[in-house]
């Protein structure tokens, strides 16, 4: 079967930087992927090199098969591939309920029909579900600069589920979330995966939530793939302690 | 937002077009000049509050886009033609130079629409100033009448006025229901953030480019109506020196803002009356003004009253968010299954 | 075919004065993302530094050494540090609209406290003709070329071979490693500004002569030297020099060999052209896609 994503032999230099030297993984359909990684092993230019806002110097990144390789990433998006971003990124002068709205208005109908139709693009009655499902609905028309931190990022990750992709890929999703609400936010991207079939991938530093989360493991060092595996294994793999050692 | 609010703004909304209806009847043919002039630049700063404001874009050629609308207006009503059709030319033209204007300059990065601006703002002076064919060159087209409407006729500086105001009116309507739709939507999304909407899905590219041949459109259409303002139209008005008024009225007001282009117009149209005892030294003033304004405030004075109110929404966010904190914390999943998603 | 050689020397020496101004606008944009739309009048207004130096009774050396001095404190500190230290912190767009309105206060400022007529500037370089090749040819263009092409190769020297034009070009390139390797960052941007001032003083000295001081040259000047800058390629200093050499030969020979009516256009035309078919400028590299 072909696998949701797949990446082959991707390198990205900067200057002289190699920031990603040859990295290749596969992500199955249905999976939860983790990519761990020290700091600066070059995770995140990964996620950008697939995501298409950085072109890769060589590789091939494919989707369901399909070449997305120096795609824009509004393109890459509009094949059902989602992310969440490290710092957060909302669009803090429109409320809450527009922010979805926006993240959804793109994936219905055509430019025309945007014009012409609907204020909310059809995408009204799925953002009020996700506003619902994560809870908030209080603040549905408050803006979203005016939110906590923790409910900026709930609505990051409501953003990259309304448009109801097939993979989403979370930049360290659990940064700077206190310990109650990463319970609820395990709990929901479980859900979201077993019961919506979403394929994840997400980066972490938080070992234990990734560990308890994932069902496969790739680990980075210094911009190449280091080790590939079950989280008990990997976890084992004296190379990977290694690396960490120190971090 | 609290219900006194709201109504106050109804009032005060109602209290404005209301005196920009009745209070005009007062004013003499140099008072009605001035207010009609007012409309005709509003027109063409929204327009550009849509390239600049929503878009980020820097145009430097809205005012060669109110010349093409001007000589438009001025051959085809001195032809013969009503000015409905110079009107829809006029915005067919704009609407088209503009898309080709911005397609290659905003396949880049590097605000290279500015240089592209500039350089056509130069060309489009030199065809109206040399083809003297079509647009009689520096000598100009004069005698332009003032249009019919449904049977009535314009001639005289009030009617001509209600003509401009309900232009402006039109106008301001088409942009308030541009902007509320899911296309303003993205425009203020890539204004605030081009990186995050693009993994959206929003196609920066194409909304950026629309806002601009729109937003030169708008441009034309003030044009066709600057022709019958003034009666006479030659090359002088239409060069660099309008675009970089308009930018300025655009900035002054608060760009981004629909409002700011009517407050940034009523300042640039009445501030030379008002430092006239200033005589020549009222641009550097002007333009010392605007820097400091700028400094302090880059999103203008509208952005200012934002920043008043914004203020005072947070603080109320805060509260709020303390109270529900509360109710965040306790453990109801089983309520929100997933039912509710899909 | 007689004519060609005068127009190429006549061309190449305006061209080299473009040069100079480009190169400033573009390492001003390089180093700190100032898009200066008031540069033609930073061209525009040493001049008249000089002039009002000279009415008040100074001689012409005096009055060139004062107006350069002038231009480095208003033009290069005084810019850096009253109007884009406060404005960057607001963007690159605010920054570049408050430029705007800085040229048309600049052009404001000498209509009114000098004049708005146009008034004539002394050369620094011999006037003349002499003989080349058997050819008469304008003395006035040869060494202005001279002059312009010494300040360029100084300029190349200066940003290649020493320790500070490297620390300088490093700032430019990447101000965060730079940084880090112990750069000091934020003295070498206010030296990319003073280095710019020197240049429109010195392009202000060429070119004034020739075509007169009036505070309204610095819209075409301006205009060229983005043209030049873009069609050079944004992102070289080479591609600035390589840039103004060619707008300065081609508007001389639009000159002489198109209608006075669109001579302005040619350099239009280019600019269009290499937009649609090579943006990154004619010795730029294909950029990365920034969104």
């Amino acid at each position: 079967m072909t696998p949701v994503l797949a990446v082959s032999d991707v390198h990205k230099s900067f200057g002289g930087i190699k920031a990603v030297d040859g990295v290749s993984f596969h992500v199955n359909e249905g999976e939860i992927l983790g990519l761990i990684g020290p700091n600066g092993c070059g995770k995140s230019t990964l996620f950008n090199c697939i995501l298409g806002q950085l072109v890769p110097s060589s590789g091939e990144v494919k989707v369901d098969g399909r070449i997305t390789t120096g795609m824009r990433p509004c393109d890459i998006n509009r094949l059902g591939v989602s992310r969440t971003f490290q710092l957060l990124q909302v669009f803090p002068k429109l409320s809450v309920r527009e922010n979805l709205i926006l993240a959804g208005q793109e994936h219905r109908g055509n430019m025309l029909s945007r014009l012409f139709g609907a204020s909310d693009a059809g995408v009204g009655a799925e953002a009020d579900k996700l506003i619902a499902f994560f809870k908030l609905d209080h603040l549905a028309h408050e803006q979203a600069g005016g939110l906590s931190y923790g409910q900026q990022k709930l609505l990051d990750a409501a953003m990259a589920f309304i448009a109801g992709p097939r993979l989403v890929l979370l930049d360290e999703p659990a940064g700077g979330v206190n310990l109650t609400m990463l319970g609820d936010l395990k709990d929901r991207l479980f859900a979201v995966n077993r019961e919506l079939g979403v394929t994840l991938v997400v980066i972490e530093h938080n070992m234990e939530f990734v560990m308890s989360l994932c069902s496969r493991v790739v680990v980075m060092a210094e911009g190449r793939v280091l080790a590939v595996g079950a989280p008990d294994e990997v976890r084992a793999n004296p190379a990977v302690i290694e690396a960490y050692l120190g971090h | 937002m609290s219900a006194t609010f709201k109504w106050l703004r109804i009032v005060l909304g109602v209290a404005i077009v209301a005196a920009l209806i009745l209070v005009p009847m007062t004013l003499n043919r140099y008072g009605l000049y001035i207010l009609s002039q007012w409309c005709v630049m509003t027109i063409a700063a929204m327009g550009l509050n849509l390239t600049l404001g929503y878009a980020g874009q820097i145009s430097l050629a809205q005012g060669a886009f109110v010349g093409i609308g001007a000589y438009s207006g001025a051959i085809l009503v001195t032809s013969g033609y009503p000015l409905i059709l110079a009107l829809v030319v006029a915005i067919l033209l704009c609407f088209a130079i503009g898309w080709l204007l911005g397609y290659p300059a905003l396949r880049v990065q590097h605000h290279y629409l500015a240089f592209v601006t500039l350089a056509f703002s130069t060309l489009a002076f030199l065809l109206f100033r040399n083809e003297e064919w079509l647009t009689n060159g520096i000598y100009g087209i004069s005698n332009i009448t003032r249009p019919e409407i449904f049977g009535y006729r314009t001639n005289r500086p009030l009617p001509f006025y209600y003509v401009c105001l309900g232009s402006l009116a039109i106008v301001s309507l088409a942009v308030w229901w541009l902007i509320r739709s899911p296309w303003g939507r993205a425009f203020q999304a890539l204004r605030e953030n081009p990186v995050r909407a693009l993994s959206l899905g929003v196609d920066t590219r194409h909304y950026t480019l629309m806002a601009f041949a729109i937003g030169s459109a708008l441009g034309g259409i003030a044009g066709v109506l600057y022709a019958p303002l003034t009666q006479y139209v030659d090359p002088i008005p239409f060069g660099l020196t309008l675009s970089l008024d308009l930018l300025l009225m655009v900035i002054v007001g608060g760009a981004g803002f629909f409002f700011g282009p009517f407050v940034g117009a009523a300042i640039a149209v009445l501030l030379p009356e008002w430092l006239r005892f200033t005589e020549g030294y009222y641009l550097m003033l002007y333009a010392l003004a605007v820097i400091l304004l700028l400094i302090y405030s880059p999103t203008g004075i509208l952005g200012i009253a934002d920043r008043i109110l914004t203020e005072r929404r947070t603080k109320a966010a805060s509260a709020m968010r303390a109270a529900a904190q509360s109710k965040l914390e306790q453990p109801n999943l089983e309520q929100s299954k997933l039912e509710t998603v899909r | 075919m007689s004519n060609l050689i005068d127009l190429l020397i006549a061309g190449l020496a305006t061209g080299a004065i473009y040069a100079l101004i480009a190169v400033g606008f573009t390492l001003l944009w390089q180093t700190s993302q100032t898009i200066n739309f008031a540069q033609g009048e930073f061209v525009m207004v040493p001049a008249f530094f000089m002039l009002a130096v000279m009415h008040a009774g100074a001689p012409f050396w005096l009055a060139v050494v004062v107006g350069l001095i002038a231009s480095l404190i208003l033009l290069g500190l005084g810019f850096k540090l009253l109007l884009v230290d406060p404005m960057l912190r607001h963007g690159v767009l605010p920054l570049a609209i408050a430029t705007m309105a800085l040229a048309v206060g600049m052009k404001e400022a000498v209509k009114q406290f000098f004049s708005a007529e146009a008034s004539p500037f002394p050369s620094i370089v011999p006037v003349g003709d002499i003989s080349v090749f058997g050819r008469l040819v304008s003395l006035q263009s040869v060494s202005v070329l001279l002059v312009a092409i010494l300040v360029v190769v100084a300029l190349t020297t200066l940003l290649s071979r020493t320790s500070i034009g490297h620390q300088m070009q490093a700032a430019a390139q990447n101000p965060t490693v730079a940084r880090i390797i112990g750069v000091p960052v934020e003295r070498m941007i206010m030296l990319t500004f003073l280095l710019n001032a020197l240049l429109v003083a010195i392009a202000s000295l060429l070119i004034t002569p020739i075509y007169l001081a009036k505070f309204s040259s610095g819209e075409v000047l301006g205009l060229s030297a983005f043209i030049a800058a873009i069609v050079g390629g944004f992102s070289q200093v080479r591609g600035a020099i390589v840039g103004g050499l060619l707008i300065g030969v081609l508007d001389n020979l639009a000159a002489a060999y198109v209608s006075s009516q669109y001579r302005a256009a040619v350099p239009l035309a280019l600019l269009i052209a290499i937009i649609l078919y090579r943006p990154q400028g004619l010795l730029g590299r294909a950029e990365e896609r920034t969104v």
